[in-house]
């Protein structure tokens, strides 16, 4: 019986694979035909362009930064703190659990060159991503006391409608120039 | 208490097994339930990027796997150092993506078709190029949710 037991437990032990898979999540955009140009247009005080040329540098609103503003700039578009007319307009919404919140109406565009690499491209999602989850930490404190991660399914649901995840990849152009 | 005892042997009995096959019984079902196979066979090579904020990829099956990189070691001499696409156990072109998405999706169960995601395995050397064809098929396919695979670190 152990001898069955354990020639079982062998295999398994060898066939075993216990690495999960993690990554970050991201939503493409439908794909359209004939990219035009009279898609909704987005106003200029509302978008951000994030883009990173094939010497992976960094241009944001367009100055060249580095991997580590990424995220402050990207939370002080988002949050517009002081209303200003540049930054990102907010719309007064209605979120259950939480009441009229202003949701930002800005949205993140980034754009890559072919020749940037991926190990940049992924810094500088992540650096995004981060921004967007601090921001939805710091809401969840406010609104909830507690971190988001520590908040049940429909909290978490409120503030992620409170804060929406607005990065949009860009239709691939060339950039760079390559 | 201080009881004397002059008979018996000081030798330490020898340990049971009566219980050894509970013992490897409890540990086989471990195994047997967090096993899961090994479905392809990696032809290229690829060192995933780090990142902090990654999340868990749930519901594995309803994940679809696409790999970028250069070809494994004993495959260079043959295929050159180029970055390749691997689909299931072959290499692809970007245009074969449709193709696989489209037999991915019919595996899946109707209900669960709007769930399938995809996970895009890529070396971190890459250049964005060969990704950004996977991501405009993708789209072209109608599968977009897709995963940039990371490892988790906790900070640069």
């Amino acid at each position: 019986m152990a001898d069955i037991a354990f020639l079982l437990l062998i295999f398994f032990l060898v066939a075993t694979t216990m690495n999960t898979d993690t990554g970050i999540q991201r939503v493409l955009p439908p794909w359209v035909e004939n990219p035009t140009d009279d898609a909704p247009p987005i106003k200029e005080r509302n978008l951000m362009a994030v883009k990173v040329n094939q010497y992976d540098q960094i241009q944001m609103q367009g100055k060249l930064v580095s991997l580590q503003q990424v995220k402050d700039l990207a939370k002080e578009f988002i949050l517009n703190v002081g209303n200003s007319e540049d930054l990102p307009e907010k719309k007064m919404t209605e979120i259950d659990l939480i009441g009229q919140y202003p949701v930002s109406e800005g949205v993140i565009s980034l754009q890559n060159d072919r020749g940037t690499s991926y190990d940049m491209y992924i810094k500088v999602q992540n650096e995004l991503t981060r921004a967007f989850n601090e921001i939805r930490d710091n809401v969840a404190r406010q609104y909830f006391g507690a971190p988001i991660s520590e908040l049940d399914e429909a909290k978490r649901k409120a503030i992620q409608e409170a804060v929406p995840n607005k990065i949009s990849e860009a239709e691939p152009k060339n950039i760079g120039g390559n | 208490m201080a009881v004397i005892r002059k008979k018996g042997s000081k030798e330490v009995p020898p340990i049971s097994t009566a219980s050894l096959p509970d013992v490897i019984f409890m540990i086989l079902f471990f195994f047997m339930t967090t096993t899961s196979m090994k479905e392809t066979e990696l032809r290229v090579r690829f060192a995933l990027p780090e990142a902090t904020e990654v999340q868990k990829l749930e519901k594995k099956s309803l994940v679809s796997y696409i790999y970028v990189g250069q070809p494994t070691a004993q495959l260079q001499a043959k295929f050159g150092t180029a970055p390749r696409i691997q689909l299931n156990d072959t290499y692809r072109t970007p245009q074969d993506i449709l193709d696989f998405i489209a037999s991915e999706r019919d595996k899946l169960s109707e209900s669960d078709r709007n769930a399938m995601s995809v996970c895009i395995k890529a070396d971190r050397y890459t250049r964005m190029g060969i990704i950004t064809d996977v991501k405009q098929e993708l789209r072209k396919a109608n599968a977009l949710r897709v995963t940039y695979a990371a490892t988790k670190t906790l900070g640069y």
